[in-house]
């Protein structure tokens, strides 16, 4: 589990609006380029400071492309984050709280205690 | 010394502000009476007339993160730029610019560190709907140097409910011992019951209705004994996954004091969260005040 990691792809993707717009329209492939590229960018260091080792699981990788936010909520990713990007990125095809609520509705098979969210 | 003016302590949800700026068929129909309750709450902080606010809040993955997350920060900055990207888009809040008042956050530094705080400080903190909510409620014209405080109620591993008390009491005794003649309203926002992104989330009332009446009773008679025996990390999953933002409550209840009623209490059942509102005057109730308990 690299929970971590499946944080930090949520976080700089909630942030960034042209990256928002881009995880909308193009999951699969923004999930590449993203682990490629920024999955090992220390977020206050130059490039040249990269780390080496980060990376996503195949279900982690497959719960992102696939914008499976009830499979990243059971994989333990912080739900806030989880939450506010997939409202940035569906919110405006449904009508008033029509997307919250179903979002929460498809995870009503989940009981407590919820998945440890500790990184 | 500086006089403790007000203690106030409530949520920050983040809607209010589209709320209450909404007009015709875009205005939901509870929002005159959440005006009402907003400004007869607003009327006991300008009451209290004071000059400084010491703001606890906690970001929301906004500036801090999960490779550097401090447990407790002060903010330490001649100015501080407010509300994120993600905060215009969501909720429709304003970007903001509001003074910051150094000497207050130096001598909380200082004397937090001197009393085993170990508190993080920032010379460059943007601050995020947390504190901007209370200022949009308590303070709208946004003429006050503030003094930002914020705990990490959202990161495990997270600091105990009682650390949350004992940082409280001691916020009050340095604000008392600050060297100055300035009235500082100390104002704390968190949350009763409530879940975000789970299975419980945007109900028809909060995902506790139960804790949130037990909350508002522990936080409204200052019973922080009673609040600490039921409360705990383990315990503040089951009201809701983001109820452990109740611990800033906790905070502000250890600011206030053991025992402390408070001098105006209110609520609102919203459609998934309950709002509260409290305020203490330490020095009793300012003359002419119209608030009640």
């Amino acid at each position: 589990m690299s929970k971590y990691l499946l944080d930090k792809f949520l976080f700089t993707v909630d942030r960034d609006p042209e990256l928002t717009e881009r995880y909308r329209e193009d999951p699969a492939g923004t999930v590449t380029w993203w682990e490629q590229e920024m999955a090992n960018t220390m977020l206050n260091c130059i490039p040249a400071e990269k780390t080496t080792w980060l990376a996503f699981t195949d279900d982690e990788r497959r719960a992102l492309a696939e914008h499976d936010h009830v499979a990243l909520f059971q994989m333990g990713a912080h739900p806030f984050l989880t939450l506010t990007l997939f409202i940035a990125m569906f919110e405006r095809d449904h009508g008033p709280m029509e997307y919250q609520r179903a979002y929460g509705r498809a995870m009503e098979h989940i009981s407590m205690p919820y998945p440890d969210i500790a990184t | 010394m500086a006089e403790l003016a007000a203690v106030i302590a409530s949520t920050h949800h983040p809607f209010y502000y589209r709320a209450s700026t909404a007009t015709g068929a875009d205005r939901p129909p509870f929002a005159d009476e959440w005006v009402a309750k907003i400004e007869a709450f607003r009327e006991t902080l300008t009451r209290a007339e004071p000059d400084v606010l010491v703001m606890v809040g906690s970001d929301h993955f906004h500036q801090l993160w999960l490779d550097n997350m401090p447990q407790f920060l002060v903010g330490k900055a001649p100015f501080f730029d407010a509300n994120f990207h993600n905060e215009e888009r969501e909720f429709g809040l304003p970007k903001m610019t509001l003074r910051g008042e150094e000497d207050l956050a130096a001598h909380l530094l200082r004397d937090g560190l001197d009393r085993d705080f170990d508190l993080a400080f920032s010379n460059e903190l943007r601050i995020d709907h947390s504190i901007t909510c209370p200022i949009i409620t308590l303070r709208p014209q946004a003429d006050l140097p503030i003094v930002p405080v914020y705990t990490n109620i959202f990161a495990p591993p997270l600091p105990q409910p009682k650390r949350f008390v004992a940082l409280g009491r001691a916020i009050r005794e340095m604000v008392e011992s600050w060297e100055s003649d300035k009235r500082v309203a100390v104002i704390g926002t968190g949350h009763l019951s409530l879940e975000l992104g789970g299975p419980r989330q945007f109900g028809e009332h909060g995902p506790d209705p139960e804790f949130d009446r037990k909350a508002v009773e522990w936080i409204a008679s200052g019973d922080i004994e009673g609040c600490l025996a039921e409360v705990s990390l383990e315990s503040l999953h089951h009201p809701g996954n983001a109820t452990h933002g109740f611990m800033d409550f906790m905070l502000m209840m250890g600011v206030a004091g053991e025992g402390a009623k408070a001098d105006h209490v209110d609520t609102l059942d919203l459609f998934h969260t309950m709002e509260a509102y409290f305020t203490w005057y330490p020095n009793g109730v300012p003359s002419g005040s119209g608030v009640s308990a």
